[in-house]
C-alpha cells in the first residue's frame, strides 16, 4: 500500500461514510476528514457547472503537487476517492474493485443502513486483502 | 515547448486572474454549453480554484503542518494542484509567484500542459500585456484576443 495514502467514501449528500488512512505523514483528524469530504462533494458539483460541453459527470482525477486524487462516482451518487502518490498506476481499476466490495459486503449486509457510516467487518477484511493484492501486483510490474 | 498546444481543436477556453481574483481576460475557442453568464462563470471558476487550493493544501499527505482549512494563502504557499480532468474537459492551472492565475480548459485527451501555460505566460502575457505601456496593471483587458491573430502565436493554438 505504499502508493496509496487515503481512501474516502462519501454518500450522495456529501457525508463521509468511510475513511481509512494508509500511512500519510500529516494525518487528518476526524473533523478535517469530514470537512474535506463535504468540500470535495461541492467541488465535484461545481466542476460540472463549468464544463464547456454537455454531459459532464464531475472531476475524475485531480493532479496536485504531492499527490493524485482519483474519484469514481457510482450511478447512485456515492463517491469513492483514493489519494495516491503522483502518477500511481491502476487506480481506476482499484476504485472499481472497491466499489465491487462495497456492493457485495456493505449493501448486501442486512444490518447496514443506506447512507450511514460503514461499519462492516467483512468489507474491511476484503478491502485490506484487495489492497494487499494490489500492492503485490504493483511490485510485480 | 508549445508542442502540446499544436493539437488542433483541443482548446476550449482560457481564463486569466490577478491575485485579487479579478478576471483580467477570458477567451473562448469552443464552448457549446454554458449554465451561467460570463461574469458569474468567471467568479465561480475563481471560487472553484480557491477552494480546490485549500482542499489540496489540507489534504497534502506529505506535510505535517497544514494549517486550517479555508484560510487564504499566498501564491506558492502550501500544496497546490496543476490540473484536474473530468469526462468532458481538462483544466490546467498555472499560478505565478505574483499571484497571476492562468487557467486553460481543454479537451480531456490533452496531455500535460504545464509547459504550454508557461509559454503563454512568458511569450504572450508578459510580452504583449505587461510590456504594453498603455496597459494599467490590474485592469481587465480585451486585446489579448487580437494577440491570437499574430501569425507566429496563432500557430501555437492551431
Amino acid at each position: 500500500m505504499a502508493s496509496i495514502y487515503n481512501l474516502f467514501i462519501i454518500n450522495k449528500s456529501g457525508g463521509l461514510i468511510f475513511y481509512k488512512d494508509y500511512g500519510s505523514t500529516g494525518r487528518l483528524d476526524t473533523n478535517d476528514s469530514l470537512r474535506l469530504a463535504s468540500l470535495w462533494h461541492s467541488m465535484h458539483a461545481i466542476s460540472q457547472q463549468l464544463s464547456p460541453t454537455v454531459g459532464c459527470t464531475g472531476i475524475e482525477l485531480l493532479e496536485a503537487d504531492t499527490f493524485d486524487l482519483h474519484c469514481f462516482q457510482s450511478l447512485t451518487g456515492t463517491k469513492f476517492f483514493v489519494v495516491s502518490e503522483p502518477g500511481a498506476p491502476g487506480m481506476e481499476s482499484l476504485l472499481k474493485t472497491i466499489y465491487d466490495l462495497y456492493t457485495d459486503y456493505v449493501l448486501k449486509n442486512p444490518f447496514y443502513e443506506v447512507e450511514m457510516p460503514i461499519r462492516c467487518e467483512l468489507f474491511e477484511l476484503n478491502l485490506a486483502q484487495a489492497l494487499r493484492k494490489d500492492k503485490l501486483g504493483l511490485a510485480g510490474r | 515547448m508549445a508542442g502540446a498546444l499544436q493539437t488542433r481543436g483541443g482548446m476550449r477556453c482560457l481564463y486569466l486572474y490577478n491575485r485579487s481574483g479579478v478576471c483580467l481576460h477570458y477567451h473562448v475557442w469552443l464552448r457549446t454549453h454554458t449554465t451561467l453568464s460570463p461574469q458569474q462563470d468567471q467568479k465561480l471558476m475563481f471560487g472553484l480554484l480557491f477552494s480546490l487550493k485549500s482542499f489540496t493544501s489540507k489534504m497534502d499527505p506529505t506535510s505535517v503542518h497544514k494549517g486550517n482549512l479555508g484560510v487564504p494563502q499566498f501564491a506558492g504557499q502550501g500544496c497546490s494542484f496543476h490540473s484536474f480532468s473530468t469526462n468532458t474537459y481538462k483544466l490546467s492551472l498555472m499560478e505565478t509567484p505574483s499571484g497571476i492565475k492562468l487557467v486553460l480548459v481543454t479537451d480531456p485527451k490533452m496531455g500535460d500542459l504545464r509547459s504550454a501555460l508557461k509559454y503563454i505566460y512568458n511569450n504572450i502575457y508578459v510580452e504583449y500585456v505587461v510590456k504594453n505601456p498603455l496597459y494599467i496593471p490590474g485592469q481587465p483587458f480585451s486585446w489579448f484576443g487580437l494577440i491570437y491573430q499574430v501569425p507566429a502565436i496563432q500557430l501555437c493554438f492551431r
